[in-house]
């Protein structure tokens, strides 16, 4: 037999956007120590539905670590305690017995919160939609070995592409900076060959785009704990470091001074 | 329809949910400066180069001043060596003045960045987390940047006030740098704003040394992990540096040289008229 708790929770409730919010006490009995956050959740939900109260919203879908949907803030931390993992590959042995765990929606401007845990993370989109794509015409796959990529780009390539847009390294810093989301998105292309045309209008449309809906870095690393990927900010710096050319190349490459 | 329907208000809330504005469209086609200057990554590159200018000015400003354990004849050698530099190609004291303007340039921009970044990251920023945030990387000196930097520009007016204009300090003999420092430590309340500035110098120095790299977009595997001892290293000595100028003061380890002062005063043409300024051309001679 797996070892149970009882724990305290405060969970941040609020009906619809535009209505305030607080945070309510649940106490949760005989949870397995092998359960995940959400497993955990998913029990008070029936109990609360069994109740007939309205469950507590919060967003999941592969359970498994992959799909980013189900961020949240667990005891001020973006994804609870535990380093380089989702909320939902967070397992309840992470907690102690008689533990008051505090459960909050990310926080910032551009999440506002859609309902309870659920935040409207469209933004991200906005920023994909800007760059984060190779213009290819679809057709048959082409023979792979005709591009032959580095074997130092493909990894730090793939190591970005690691990211999973849950938005973590916003809710996680000081600044609400979107600046690790958009720099992963950013460099695992403009590290490939396969990102070389489109390079410099990619860093310029993004970033651009990014600034539209998130504050500034200033360098606190906050982010790359909290990602559940565990992406490193040295992309951050390399987003930089094209942004500033990109702003010079473009006009370059558009005849203009 | 007393009771709204909670599915039914989340999906409306869903659908109707457009992505927020919080900074607005980003400005763009303008003279490519002003283009750059005007996005966040653009305002952090201005940031740090203005940021290595000050980092090169403290460096330099402590080394210098480290004459003064030579004596005030060195000291004060310095001082003038400083207005005579590049002298015949400049006339005296233009190259000093240039560093002037520069450094005067990189402290306004440098500060204009830092407001304007504040702002937008308060934009971005409306809610806190209502159970707190538990930090895991931030420090101390990264989440204290504002208020540092306040100190430090506060601190450099009167800094200036004090040492480069003598309004604040009484005892001002232009061209005498070691009398008119001995004098102003003297006054222990300046030695201690002295010493806390400095302390506070030494905390933005620390932070801004390490982001700077990141924000210049200097990023190496080859010299990463040497960021943060450069950064601690180059800290520690402006910091320590300067912080033995008021303690030697204050222990007696630097004294007045009235000599000194009134060999200034004659050589300056502000001698008080009951000095007796023969006896310098004397040595002199
Ligand atoms: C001699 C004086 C100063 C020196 C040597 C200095 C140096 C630096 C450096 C090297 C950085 C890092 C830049 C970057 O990350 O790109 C920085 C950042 C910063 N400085 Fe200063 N600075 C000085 C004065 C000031 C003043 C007077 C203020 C404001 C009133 C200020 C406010 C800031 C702020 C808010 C940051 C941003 C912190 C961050 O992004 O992490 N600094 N400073
Ligand atoms: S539910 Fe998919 S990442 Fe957690």
């Amino acid at each position: 037999m797996s070892k149970t708790l009882n724990l305290t929770l405060k969970v941040w409730r609020q009906a619809r956007a535009a209505s305030p919010g607080a945070l309510e006490i649940y106490d949760v009995r005989d949870i397995s120590e092998d359960m995940s956050f959400l497993e955990m959740l998913d029990i008070l939900n029936d109990r609360l539905s069994g109740e007939g109260k309205e469950p507590i919203a919060f967003e999941h879908d592969c359970r498994e670590g992959i799909c980013g949907s189900c961020g949240m803030m667990i005891n001020g931390q973006a994804h609870g305690p535990q380093r380089g993992t989702a909320t939902c590959q967070l397992h309840m042995r992470k907690f102690a017995d008689g533990d008051t765990i505090v459960v909050e929606p990310w926080r910032a401007a551009a999440f506002p919160v859609v309902k309870d845990l659920v935040v409207n993370r469209s933004s991200l989109d906005r920023i994909v939609e800007a760059g984060g794509y190779i213009t290819v015409s679809a057709g048959a796959a082409p023979e792979a070995n005709l591009t032959p990529v580095p074997k130092d780009a493909s990894d730090a390539a793939f190591d970005a592409a690691a990211c999973i847009g849950c938005g973590a390294c916003v809710a996680a810093c000081p600044n609400s900076a979107g600046q690790l989301f958009t720099a992963a998105k950013l460099m695992h292309l403009n590290l490939l060959p396969q990102g070389q045309p489109e390079r410099w209008q990619r860093a310029e449309n993004m970033v651009d785009t990014m600034e539209e809906y998130f504050g500034s870095c200033t360098n606190h690393g906050e982010c790359e704990e909290a990602c559940p990927k565990s992406i490193s900010i040295d992309y951050i710096a390399l987003m930089n470091k094209d942004y500033i050319k990109a702003k010079r190349k473009n006009r370059k490459l558009s005849g203009q001074r | 329809m007393d009771e709204e329907d909670p599915v039914a208000a989340t999906q409306q809330d869903l659908s109707s949910a457009p992505t927020p504005v919080v900074n607005g469209r980003t400005k763009r086609r303008s003279r490519w400066p002003l283009e750059f200057y005007r996005s966040g990554i653009g305002k952090k590159w201005v940031m740090a180069v203005s940021g290595v200018m000050l980092l090169g000015y403290v460096l330099f400003h402590m080394l210098g001043n480290l004459k003064v354990y030579f004596g005030a004849e060195d000291l004060n050698h310095y001082g003038e060596w400083l207005r005579e530099l590049l002298v015949p190609f400049f006339p005296r004291t233009v190259t000093l003045w240039l560093l002037r303007i520069g450094l005067t340039a990189a402290f306004f921009l440098h500060i204009h960045a830092a407001y304007s970044l504040t702002r937008m990251n308060r934009r971005a920023t409306p809610e806190r987390y209502a159970g707190g945030r538990d930090y895991v990387a931030a420090n101390f000196a990264s989440r204290s940047m504002r208020w540092t930097g306040i100190i430090v520009g506060l601190y450099v007016l009167f800094h200036l006030a004090d040492l480069t204009w003598g309004t604040a300090n009484p005892g001002y003999v232009r061209g005498d740098t070691y009398n008119n420092l001995v004098n102003s430590f003297e006054r222990w309340p300046v030695a201690i704003i002295y010493i806390v500035a400095n302390l506070a110098l030494g905390i933005h120095i620390f932070h801004g040394t390490w982001s700077l790299f990141q924000s210049l977009g200097l990023n190496n595997p080859r010299f990463n992990e040497w960021r943060t001892t450069f950064a601690r290293g180059f800290a520690a000595l402006v910091t320590v540096g300067n912080l033995t100028f008021p303690v030697s003061v204050l222990a007696g380890v630097i004294e007045e040289e009235p000599r000194v002062r009134e060999q200034v005063q004659c050589e300056t043409g502000v001698a008080p008229p009951d000095l007796d300024c023969a006896a310098f051309e004397d040595v002199e001679g």
